[in-house]
C-alpha cells in the first residue's frame, strides 16, 4: 500500500532508494526520513512501548517524537535513533526497538571532531525568524553563524505550502536568503547542526551530523559568540486523553509536514483534535489531499468564524467545545470517540459520538523550544493567553525570536528575526537596522487557543485512568501522577522523579509542558504556571560518546610524553610503565628474563658494578632572583639560603597542613640561581604552588622560576665503577672524591664536546651522577656514557629497579609511600626539619594531631618467609587480631614491596600505627585470598644503614 | 645583535651539529608527505633549534630601557604582541615575561649581551632553546587546521601577525605565534609533546589535504 501523492514534497521522484525495516525491504525517496519513508509505504507501527509492550506509532516529524526509536544496522550501527530524524539513504537498514538499544562491538569507523569558531553573532535556528536574523545580521559585516537541524533551510516552512512571502511561495523567499548568507564572505551556515548546550558567556554546543563522510560521522563545533538569536521554533503538544497512544495518532503538525515536505497521506479518514488554530490548516490540506476529514474537533466553543467556514466548505464537521475522549482499534487507530466537555473542563457533558477514521491529528497547543534559552539561565514565564512557557528575562546576550518565544504567525516571526538580528549584530559593534517587513499570507496570528490539560474519562477517576498517558516512553499515566500526588509530592520535581516522566529519550520534549498540565490539574493549581517547569538540561536531542571524544580516541587519546632518549630505550627492547603523561622504561629485559629477573640483574650491576638510568622526566625549575635563597627557605622545611654555590641539598615541601607535598634535590648554581628538581609527577604541581605563593603572599620578592623540565636530559650513572666510567667521559673533570665531593655540581665539556651540568647526587645509597645536558643531545650523550661504560659492563636500568635500590635504602616516594596525610616526621624525617626558621606547614606541627605518638611512621617490614612478596597495598593487623570485628582494628597498610637482590629477599616499606615503637615486633597481613603472611618491623634502611658506599 | 657575534655563535653550533637531535628530527618525511598545496592546502614543517630565551624584569625600570635598546625594539607591552628585530622576535608572555626567540645558534650571543644590560637588575634569563621546538603550520586552511584544537578567535580580524598566545592546541601547551597573513603560525611546544602535537596535527590536516 502507498501513501506516496502522486506529486508535490521536496522528494527526489527520480532517486528512489531501498530500505529495510525490521528485515522487510521497502523503497523510499531522497528527501524522505526514515519516518516518512515508512509512512509512505503504510508502515506506522514502530516498536512496543518499553513496560506494557503497548503498540505504538509514529507521531512527530522531528526530535520530539516519543516513539519511533530504532537501531540503525546500515549504513553505520546507531543504536536508539529516531526515525524521525534519520535521513533515509539508499541500502540503509533499521530495526524498530522496545526502548533499549545495543551498541555495535565492531570497531566504530565513523570519523567524529571538534572545531572551536567564533562569532559575532550565532542564530540558532533556520525558520523564517532565524533566517530574517542572519540576514540582518549578515548584512552589517558582522561575523554571523546559522545553525539548523534539518537538512535545508527552512524550518517550519518545509512542512507548509499556504505561506507566501511578497507574493511568493515562502520557500522561494527561503531561497534567496540561502543565496544571499552565502554570498556573505563573513556568514556561515550550519545545516545538520543541532544546538545542544548552551554554557556561561554565550558558548553553545553544536553537534553537527555528516553523513557525507565515508564512514559516516560529525562534528562537535564549540561556538562562542558576542551576541546570540534562539530561532528554536515550538513543539506542538499532545493531549492527555484515553487511548491517546494508538498508533494513528499523531500531531497535527507532523501530519500536515508529512503531506507537504514528503508527499505522503498518512492516512485515508482522518479526524483532527485541536486546542487551536494551527490544526486546521491540516484538515484543509488533508481534505485536499483526497483524505476523508470527518470531523474536527475543537476544544473552543466559538473558534474564529473564517476558520469555522473554510472547514465547512471542504466538508469537514467542526465540533466546538469537544474533546475526543477514547480511541478504537487494536495494532492500529480504528476510531474516536467524541464527547462535549463542560465549560471548566471539569466533565464530559454530551452524548459520547463515534467515527471510524485511521488518523487522529492532535494538536494540544505549542511550547515554544525554550532548552537552550533556559540552558543560559534565562528564566521563563507562563503566558495564559498563549497557555505556554515563554522566555521571560535574559541571563546572557541572547534575544529570543519567533514561536520560540511564542510568536507563531509568519509576518511576526519575520518581524522579531530582522529585528533581533540588526540588534544583536549591533550590539556587537556592527551597526545595521533592520529592513522592512515583507507581506505575508498563508499563516495569520491565530485566535487564543483553548488549553485542555487533561480530557476527563468516559468512567472512573484520575485514580484509574492508566490508559490516559502522559509520558509514553515511560508508560506514565495520570494514575500515575495522582498516586505522586496522593503520596504526597508537590513539586514537578518531585513527581518527574517519581513518575520517571520526561526522563526518556526525548527527556520531554513532547510530554513536558502536558505533564505540568495534568500536574496543574490534579493539584488543583490555578494554572501550570503555579506549578513551574523541571530543569531544562543539555544536550538538547541525545549525542554519542564517539562524538564527545572527537579525535582524542585510540594513539590521539592522551599525549604520550618521551625523553629524547626514548628511541634507544625502544630498540633495546625496554617494556615500558606509565608515569602521569610520561612513558618511562620500567625495565629492559633480556632474552628468556622476565620482570623479576631482570630488575634483579639490573639492581645487582647497580650494586655491583655501574648502571645507568634515564632521569629526565625529574621536573626541573630554575630559580633565579636575589631572594631565592629566602623564598626557598620558606617553602623547603630545612634551609637553602646558606647553602654554598656549588652545593646541593635535599628537600622536603609540605602544603600548609604539614603534609609532605614533594621532595627532591636542589643545588646552587650561583648566589643568585638555584637550579631545583621535583619529582616527575609534581613537576607542573610544585611550579604552581611555588608561583601562588610568589604571585598571592610574598609579591616583594625578587624571585623568578621558570621551568627547565625539557631543556635538559639527565643521565644518571650509578654504582662503584661510575667514577671510573666519569672519569673516561669527562676527561677534563677531576673526579676524585676530595675534588667533586658527595652533593656538589660540576660544570665541564665531556669528550664528545657537548658541555654538561653533573651532580653528584644518589637516589641509591651507591657512589653515582647525575648528567644533565641540553636535551638535543640527550641520545647523543646517553650513548657516549653507554660507550664509555662498555668495558665496566654498564647496565641500563629502569623504574622498577630505581624503585627497589631506594627502597633499600629507605627512600620514600612521594605520592607512593605517602598519601597526603604524612609529615616529614612520619617518614623518620625529624632531621630535616628546621627549629629555627618558619616555613610553610611549620605551625601546623603544632597541632595536637601531628605530634601524636601514635601517628603512623614509615618502616620496613620483613617477610618471615623470605621468598613472600607482601602485596603493596596489603592491610595489616597486629598478632591476635580479631578478623572477624567490624571493623578489624587496623595497624597500617603496605606501601612499596619489592625482591631485593643485595639482601637476598623480599622487603617492603609500610606506614604503620606508633611503628618506631613497635621494630621488632610481629604483624599479619590477611590477604584476600585467605593467606596471611607474617612481617617483622624493622627500621626502614635496610641496606648499608651506615652509608658507607656513598663515595665509591 | 652584530653580526660577529652570531657567526661566532654558529661555529659554536657547527662543532657540535652532528650531535643534535630535534624532537621531530625523525619525523620530517612524514610531515611532509601530510602537507599539500593549493587554495585549501597546508603544510607542517618543524624548525628545530630556534635559540629561545626567556626573560623576566621589570617592564618600566632602567633594565627594560637597556634591554629595548640593545635588541633594537621596545619589548612588547601589549597583551600577547610580538615585535620583530632583525632575525629576532620578542614574544610578549606576560606582564613581566618575555621570549625572544631567534635563529639556530643564537642563544648564547644574545643570552650574553643581555646579561650585560641586566646588570644588577633583579631579573631572570633562562636558555630554553633545548625546552621546545617548533612546528610551522601554514597554507589556506592552517586557521581551520589550528581551529579544531584551540580555543582561541584565530580569525583575522582578532589574531594576525604580530600577535602570540600561550594556549592549547588539541592536549598540548603552545605558545602560538602569527608570522605571516596566509596564514603561517608557529607552535613552539616542549620538546615531550611535539610527537603528540604532530600527529594530532596531521591527523586534523587529513581533512584539508584528502
Amino acid at each position: 500500500m502507498s501513501n506516496r501523492l502522486p506529486t508535490g514534497g521536496r522528494v527526489d521522484r527520480s532517486a528512489p532508494l531501498r530500505f529495510t525495516f525490521d528485515g522487510v525491504e521497502y523503497t523510499g525517496l531522497r528527501g524522505d526520513t526514515l519516518a516518512s519513508a515508512l509512512l509512505a509505504n503504510g508502515v506506522l507501527t514502530v516498536g512496543p512501548s518499553l513496560y506494557r509492550e503497548r503498540p505504538r506509532g509514529i507521531v512527530t516529524a522531528g526530535v520530539d517524537d516519543p516513539h519511533a526509536l530504532v537501531q540503525l544496522e546500515r549504513p553505520h550501527s546507531e543504536p536508539m535513533q529516531l526515525a524521525t530524524t534519520v535521513e533515509l539513504c539508499d541500502g540503509l537498514a533499521a530495526i524498530s526497538l522496545q526502548g533499549r538499544g545495543r551498541l555495535d562491538e565492531a570497531p566504530d569507523e565513523a570519523r567524529y571532531d571538534k572545531s572551536y569558531l567564533h562569532s559575532d553573532v550565532l542564530v540558532v535556528g533556520g525558520g523564517p525568524a532565524g533566517l530574517a536574523a542572519a540576514l540582518t545580521a549578515g548584512r552589517s559585516g558582522a561575523r554571523v553563524v546559522l545553525v539548523d537541524d534539518q537538512p535545508e533551510l527552512g524550518g517550519a516552512l518545509l512542512g507548509g505550502g499556504r505561506e507566501a512571502i511578497d507574493g511568493r511561495p515562502a520557500l522561494t523567499w527561503v531561497a534567496e536568503v540561502r543565496a544571499e548568507l552565502d554570498a556573505q564572505p563573513e556568514t556561515r551556515v550550519l545545516t545538520r547542526a543541532t544546538a545542544i548546550g548552551y554554557h556561561d558567556q554565550n558558548y553553545v554546543l553544536v553537534a553537527e551530523r555528516r553523513p557525507d563522510l565515508p564512514g559516516g560521522g560529525g562534528r562537535l563545533w564549540h561556538f562562542r559568540a558576542r551576541q546570540v538569536v534562539l530561532a528554536t521554533g515550538a513543539h506542538e503538544r499532545p493531549l492527555v486523553f484515553a487511548g491517546n497512544d494508538r498508533p494513528g495518532v499523531m500531531s497535527a503538525a507532523a501530519v500536515r509536514s508529512y503531506l507537504n515536505r514528503h508527499a505522503v497521506l498518512p492516512g485515508r479518514r482522518a479526524v483532527v483534535f485541536t486546542t487551536g488554530d494551527s490544526a486546521y490548516a491540516t484538515a484543509l490540506e488533508l481534505a485536499a489531499a483526497g483524505a476523508a476529514v470527518p470531523a474536527l474537533v475543537d476544544t473552543r466553543p466559538e473558534p474564529p468564524a473564517a476558520l469555522v467556514e473554510a472547514a465547512g466548505a471542504a466538508g469537514i464537521e467542526v465540533l466546538t467545545g469537544s474533546v475526543v475522549v477514547g480511541t478504537e482499534g487494536e495494532a492500529r487507530l480504528t476510531g474516536v470517540r467524541i464527547s462535549a466537555l463542560a465549560d471548566d473542563g471539569s466533565e464530559l457533558t454530551g452524548p459520547v459520538r463515534e467515527l471510524a477514521c485511521d488518523l487522529l491529528a492532535v494538536c494540544g497547543g505549542w511550547s515554544p523550544a525554550v532548552h537552550l534559552w533556559s540552558m543560559s539561565r534565562g528564566t521563563v514565564r507562563y503566558d495564559e493567553q498563549l497557555a505556554a512557557f515563554v522566555p521571560d528575562s535574559a541571563a546572557q546576550a541572547v534575544r529570543a525570536v519567533g514561536s520560540g518565544r511564542g510568536r507563531h504567525d509568519l509576518a511576526g516571526c519575520l518581524s522579531e528575526g530582522l529585528t533581533a538580528g540588526a540588534e544583536a549584530a549591533t550590539a556587537a559593534g556592527f551597526p545595521v537596522t533592520a529592513p522592512v517587513v515583507p507581506s505575508c499570507s498563508g499563516d495569520e496570528q491565530p485566535a487564543p487557543p483553548r488549553p485542555v490539560w487533561l480530557v476527563p474519562g468516559e468512567e472512573g477517576d484520575p485514580s484509574t485512568w492508566r490508559d490516559h498517558f502522559v509520558d509514553a516512553q515511560r508508560d506514565a499515566t495520570v494514575a500515575d501522577v495522582h498516586r505522586a500526588i496522593r503520596a504526597g509530592m508537590r513539586s514537578v520535581e518531585h513527581i518527574k522523579r517519581y513518575t520517571t516522566i520526561g526522563t526518556a529519550h526525548d527527556q520531554g520534549k513532547s510530554c513536558g509542558v502536558a505533564a505540568i498540565g495534568v500536574i496543574a490539574q490534579l493539584l488543583g493549581a490555578r494554572s501550570p504556571g503555579d506549578v513551574g517547569t523541571t530543569t531544562y538540561r543539555g544536550p538538547y536531542v541525545p549525542v554519542s560518546f564517539a562524538l564527545l571524544a572527537g579525535r582524542e580516541r585510540g594513539p590521539l587519546f592522551d599525549p604520550v610524553r618521551t625523553t629524547p632518549v626514548h628511541p634507544w630505550h625502544v630498540r633495546r627492547g625496554a617494556v615500558f610503565e606509565n608515569v602521569g603523561q610520561w612513558q618511562r622504561p620500567h625495565y629492559y629485559p633480556r632474552p628468556g628474563e622476565d620482570m623479576d629477573t631482570a630488575v634483579w640483574r639490573e639492581c645487582r650491576a647497580a650494586r655491583e658494578g655501574v648502571a645507568m638510568m634515564d632521569a629526565s622526566t625529574l621536573g626541573k625549575i630554575d630559580v633565579v632572583g636575589p631572594d631565592a635563597g629566602v623564598f626557598l627557605d620558606r617553602l623547603y622545611t630545612n634551609g637553602f639560603a646558606k647553602l654554598p654555590v656549588g652545593s646541593a641539598r635535599y628537600g622536603v615541601m609540605c602544603r600548609a597542613d604539614g603534609m609532605v607535598f614533594d621532595d627532591g634535590v636542589t643545588v646552587r648554581l650561583a648566589p643568585e640561581h638555584y637550579y631545583l628538581t621535583t619529582t616527575t609527577g609534581n613537576a607542573a604541581a610544585v611550579l604552581d604552588w611555588m608561583e601562588e605563593w610568589l604571585q598571592t603572599e610574598w609579591p616583594e620578592l625578587r624571585v623568578r622560576c621558570t621551568s627547565v623540565t625539557e631543556q635538559w636530559t639527565t643521565v644518571a650513572v650509578v654504582g662503584p665503577r661510575s667514577r671510573e666510567v666519569l672519569a673516561a667521559l669527562a676527561p677534563g673533570l677531576d673526579v676524585s672524591n676530595e675534588a667533586f665531593p658527595f652533593m656538589t655540581v660540576r660544570h665541564t665539556e665531556l669528550a664528545n664536546g657537548v658541555p654538561a651540568r653533573i651532580c653528584r647526587i644518589s637516589f641509591s645509597g651507591e657512589l653515582a651522577y647525575e648528567i644533565n645536558v641540553a636535551s638535543w643531545y640527550g641520545l647523543a650523550v646517553w650513548e657516549a656514557v653507554l660507550a664509555y661504560g662498555a668495558h665496566a659492563g654498564i647496565t641500563p636500568y629502569g623504574t622498577e629497579t630505581m624503585h627497589v635500590l631506594r627502597a633499600e635504602k629507605g627512600y620514600p616516594i612521594v605520592g607512593q609511600d605517602t598519601d597526603g596525610t604524612v609529615t616529614p616526621q612520619d617518614l623518620g624525617m625529624a632531621w630535616i626539619v628546621a627549629r629555627h626558621k618558619d616555613f610553610v606547614g611549620k605551625r601546623s606541627f603544632d597541632r595536637p594531631d601531628t605530634s601524636r605518638a601514635d601517628r603512623k611512621h614509615l618502616v620496613g617490614l620483613l617477610p618471615v618467609d623470605r621468598s613472600e612478596l607482601l602485596p603493596e597495598g596489603a592491610q595489616l593487623v597486629a598478632p591476635g587480631a580479631d578478623l572477624a570485628a567490624v571493623p578489624v582494628d587496623p595497624l597500617g597498610h603496605v606501601t612499596s614491596s619489592y625482591r631485593s637482590a643485595a639482601l637476598g629477599r623480599t622487603f617492603a616499606l609500610a606506614l604503620v600505627r606508633g611503628g618506631r615503637d613497635r621494630i621488632g615486633d610481629t604483624v599479619l597481613a590477611p590477604l584476600a585470598d585467605g593467606r596471611t603472611i607474617t612481617a617483622t618491623i624493622t627500621e626502614p634502611v635496610l641496606f648499608d644503614p651506615k652509608g658507607t658506599r656513598r663515595d665509591g | 645583535m652584530t653580526a660577529d657575534s652570531l657567526a661566532a655563535d654558529n661555529r659554536a653550533v657547527d662543532r657540535l651539529a652532528h650531535l643534535r637531535r630535534s624532537p621531530l628530527g625523525g619525523l620530517a618525511d612524514r610531515l611532509a608527505a601530510g602537507s599539500a598545496p593549493g587554495p585549501r592546502g597546508v603544510r607542517l614543517r618543524e624548525i628545530p633549534y630556534l635559540a629561545q630565551l626567556n626573560l623576566r624584569l621589570d617592564p618600566i625600570g632602567p633594565a627594560a630601557r637597556r634591554v629595548a635598546e640593545a635588541l633594537g625594539t621596545p619589548l612588547p607591552d601589549r597583551t600577547a604582541s610580538v615585535t620583530v628585530t632583525g632575525a629576532l622576535r620578542v614574544l610578549w608572555l606576560g606582564p613581566d615575561e618575555w621570549l625572544v626567540v631567534g635563529p639556530d645558534g643564537t642563544a648564547p650571543g644574545v643570552e650574553q649581551t643581555l646579561r650585560q644590560v641586566l646588570g644588577d637588575e633583579p631579573g631572570s634569563l633562562v636558555d630554553l632553546s633545548a625546552n621546545r621546538t617548533t612546528l610551522e603550520l601554514s597554507g589556506p586552511s592552517a586557521r581551520a587546521v589550528l581551529e579544531h584544537g584551540c580555543s582561541l578567535d584565530l580569525h583575522p580580524r582578532a589574531f594576525g601577525p604580530g600577535h602570540c598566545a600561550q594556549t592549547t592546541v588539541s592536549k598540548v601547551q603552545v605558545i602560538l605565534d602569527q608570522t605571516d597573513a596566509e596564514p603561517t603560525y608557529r607552535l613552539l611546544v616542549r620538546a615531550s609533546f611535539a610527537r603528540y602535537l604532530a600527529d594530532w596535527l596531521l591527523d586534523a590536516m587529513s581533512e584539508s589535504t584528502p
